[in-house]
């Protein structure tokens, strides 16, 4: 995340420097609030692409494959599952601070299966206000100031895969954590067992954590398989794996999420839990317990919500991939996940006149959604500056959504060079 | 999202804190938790709740109702959940636009400021999770703050985490005359000047209070006022029982004070206005200069909150906006059912010789235990502070939960109020007469 990985970098030295100049203007000054007032902490951390282009797409009138949230309603079982919790006193109060216990208990028995081992429910798991709350947890409970990760690591253009050699270089006997995301966000690859493993042996022989954000695990296409980190030898020790219900039951407005790993890592997690948020609601981690307890009967078959969505959306994917080809572009057809990436040169957007200092992507969706009444996300949000060039002609697609949300980009996408 | 590019971010030189054993394959042979978690993992909740739940004991102990939210927030739950596919989907990352909208026509007229909806007010996880964007916000290392006590118990662990030190003081009974009421617990104004310094960087206030009950008076809020503006101090008020005050104490918001605007964070609760402690929606309101920081934390911590529970907090102020100051308000009836239960709870405890201080506001009352003889040699915990003894053997020998009131108070502080327990009233009379049963039984055979 921005904010702890700044936390970790942050200017020590700029901090003295800064405290003295209060010191200063606490003398001299009456004028309310006239000393600097922020904590160093959050300094440069203000810009943040979705607040910047979900605000913008918000209008009902764009045909919005900008952010990565379904237009497609989620299954009736979950719906009414929070409507019975909520109907039931105790369920709109306090529960456990580190989950609720159906849904920890729900979660050991779904994990355990999937990882094949023991998971144990109330020393294993931490329930957060999402996927990123569980991110968040994990940076300020196990990353301290100066720690190092490895630094960005680029993908070939055409391949996307992960030069074992360049990784390699990257770590070293002080390189604290690597942070995995598969399926991926924005590229949707879904990393091999092989190229897990490669990350493994990195971090047994570098006594490294690793942090796999797997919101996406269920969504896994044909001829390609899920693979947990964690279960890989010597990785459960040493991995927290994070989950989303949001991204599982296609309701993020639900936010909520959660970590498993050793007791040992956890627990430092649940101590930032109790003192940043303390508790997640109730009722809704209630309703997340009874779907997964529901297509926990289900798992390995094809009425499993799991597979079904999977299914669903690996329709739609190819339907928008198709949309692009026809439109002369060509797609990065994603393994896993909900996204897509897309070369937009072919289009030959001539930008020139706009005068922002930006990245040709940034500019290019901001003038989409204005002139078209198209949203996407650019992708130099997701790289480092370094790879900007790279990725500066790629734009994100979401396809999470609606078939007729998708022929609706696809017309816009067809017409592109009538005015 | 950020975290790919902040891979590319510097690679800095690193304090040497591990070592590697080469003989034995240790997993994780290095410290691996970061320090700002240290000093912060004990928690007075997660070791009670789970004591009382372990002996069934009847619970007086946390703060939440065991009734249930009134019927019309129940039903703007039901009905937001009807409400389409957006319902269940992110909203708005600083607050559900409905919501943030209601918030700022409610209180813009009660703060006496026009508040905007979308600068002024962020939304977040609770109330606590608000403490938390303000402390991590605004609090650098070695910034002082300044609590004060009894406090509820999170503002230190979070002004630690934030690198910040918090810098005590506490209300103290007057002295010379019988101290009956929450309202007889006061602040030393030279003390509180004493305290400020150079380093202070902001001050915490709870009204009313959490767990002594004390509705703060205009005066006593304008003293600290003063020393807010002459020092150029933020305030942090934590207001999440404002609605709950009792024999015609007023709740005031320090930030219509005068001065006080610029420099206040209020922080309310959902789950406290309307008994629903589970839905954890909260927010805190200030200035737009202020409150921006705390959106920066919030959008790089959990970034959303849960939008039907917030759709459901919308429609309940909504209602409350147009009933404001009625009988039918809930922000009326709340106080008028909880002022009789008040009022049970104190006169079973002064029955049983154990005197509670009545509180003007809030949730809870504390009584002093210093009457009681009790044999509390329990080898396990002997050096625990008598409060803490006490409670353990109150929930595991009479099976009613309370909580140890020093949990509440500073280290160097504690020892002064070691001899008081904190009872939470906002249950069942069911509750409270169970309650009062364990007691009665308890004296007749002393």
């Amino acid at each position: 995340m921005n904010f702890a990985w700044h936390l970790l970098n942050g200017s020590k030295l700029s901090r003295r420097s800064a405290s003295s100049a209060c010191r200063r203007s606490f003398t001299s000054q009456r004028v309310m609030m006239s000393r600097h007032i922020n904590a160093k902490r959050i300094a440069g951390l203000d810009k943040n692409v979705w607040v910047a282009f979900t605000s913008v797409a918000a209008d009902p009138s764009i045909v919005n494959l900008g952010q990565g949230y379904p237009d497609i309603p989620p299954p009736s079982y979950v719906k009414e599952a929070l409507a019975k919790a909520a109907s039931v006193d105790r369920m709109n109060q306090y529960t456990r601070g580190f989950g609720h216990p159906s849904l920890v208990k729900a979660l050991s028995q779904v994990y355990g299966k999937v990882c094949g081992r023991q998971i144990d429910p109330f020393k294993d798991i931490l329930v957060t206000v999402g996927g990123y709350g569980s991110l968040f947890s994990t940076m300020q409970a196990l990353v301290e100031e100066g720690d190092e990760k490895p630094g960005k690591i680029p993908t070939s253009s055409t391949d996307w895969y992960l030069d074992p050699d360049e990784l390699s270089r990257k770590f070293n006997s002080r390189t604290k954590a690597i942070i995995i995301n598969t399926p991926n966000n924005p590229i949707g690859k879904v990393f091999t067992k092989d190229e897990l493993q490669v990350i493994a042996d990195l971090c047994i022989k570098h006594d490294t954590l690793c942090f796999s954000d797997e919101v996406y695990e269920w969504l896994v296409y044909k001829g390609h398989q899920h693979v947990k980190i964690a279960t890989l030898p010597g990785m459960w020790d040493r991995t927290i794996t994070i989950g989303s219900a949001g991204k599982t039951f296609s309701v993020t407005g639900w936010k909520l999420g959660w970590s498993i790993g050793p007791e040992h890592l956890i627990k430092h997690l649940q101590t930032v839990m109790q003192n940043s948020l303390y508790t997640c609601p109730t009722p809704l981690q209630e309703a997340v317990a009874q779907g997964f307890l529901l297509n926990y009967e289900m798992m390995g078959r094809p009425e499993c919500y799991f597979s079904a969505l999977a299914e669903e959306l690996e329709g739609k994917r190819d339907r928008l991939a198709a949309i692009l080809l026809e439109a002369g572009m060509t797609p990065v057809v994603p393994e896993g996940g909900y996204f897509m990436l897309v070369d937009v040169t072919p289009l030959g957007q001539d930008l020139s006149l706009m005068a922002e200092d930006e990245a040709y992507d940034y500019k290019f969706v901001k003038w989409m959604i204005k002139e078209k009444k198209l949203a996407a996300i650019p992708v130099t949000a997701f790289v480092g500056e370094d790879s900007t060039k790279h990725f500066e002609k790629y734009i994100r697609l979401c396809f999470i959504k609606q078939d007729s949300t998708l022929e609706a980009a696809g017309n816009i996408l067809r017409n592109w060079r009538r005015v | 999202m950020g975290i790919i590019r902040n891979l590319s971010a510097n690679l800095t030189v690193i304090r040497q804190s591990l070592f590697k054993n080469h003989q034995k394959t240790i997993i994780m042979s290095r410290k691996v938790h970061a320090s700002r978690t240290e000093g912060v993992d004990k928690n007075v909740w997660v070791e009670f709740t789970q004591l009382a739940a372990d002996y069934k004991a009847v619970n007086l102990g946390q703060g939440f109702p065991d009734f249930s939210p009134p019927e019309f927030i129940r039903e703007a739950f039901c009905d937001a959940l009807k409400g389409g596919p957006a319902m269940h989907q992110y909203t708005r990352a600083f607050g559900h636009p409905p919501l943030v909208k209601i918030l700022a026509k409610f209180f813009s007229r009660i703060v006496g400021h026009e508040i905007d909806p979308l600068e002024d007010i962020l939304v977040t996880v609770g109330a606590y999770q608000a403490l938390f964007c303000a402390f991590q916000a605004l609090i650098d290392e070695e910034d002082e703050v300044i609590i004060v006590e009894p406090f509820f118990d999170c503002y230190q662990p979070m002004v630690v985490m934030a690198g910040g030190k918090p810098v005590y003081i506490p209300l103290r009974p007057r002295e010379g005359r019988a101290v009956l009421s929450s309202g007889d617990w006061v602040l030393s104004p030279e003390e509180l000047a004493s305290k400020v310094t150079p380093r202070t960087k902001a001050i915490v206030i709870n009204t009313p209070n959490n767990p002594l009950g004390k509705v703060y008076k205009l005066e006593e809020l304008q003293m600290i006022a003063d020393l807010c503006i002459k020092h150029d101090l933020v305030c942090f008020s934590d207001e999440v029982y404002e609605w709950l005050t009792y024999d015609g104490a007023k709740h005031v918001k320090i930030a219509s004070l005068p001065g006080m605007w610029e420099r206040t964070i209020t922080i309310g609760s959902a789950g406290k206005s309307f008994s629903a402690t589970g839905w954890k929606v909260g927010w805190a309101i200030g200035s737009r200069d202020v409150i921006k920081h705390l959106k920066i934390i919030h959008q790089n911590s959990i970034y959303h909150c849960a939008t039907a529970a917030q759709e459901a907090v919308a429609r309940g102020f909504e209602r409350e906006y147009e009933v404001f100051g009625a009988p039918d308000s809930y922000f009326q009836q709340l106080p008028a059912m909880l002022h009789n239960k008040r009022q049970k709870l104190a006169t079973c405890l002064q029955s049983v010789g154990l005197n509670p201080i009545m509180p003007e506001g809030g949730y809870f009352m504390i009584a002093d235990i210093s009457s009681v003889k009790v044999d509390l040699n329990d080898e396990s915990n002997k050096d625990e502070s008598r409060d803490f003894r006490f409670v353990k053997w109150l929930i595991k020998e009479k099976g009613l939960a309370t909580i140890p009131v020093s949990a509440f108070y500073s280290p160097e502080h504690g020892k002064e109020f070691d001899k008081y327990i904190r009872f939470c009233f906002v249950k069942e009379d069911s509750t409270l007469k169970a309650a009062e049963d364990i007691l009665k039984k308890w004296s007749q055979r002393e």
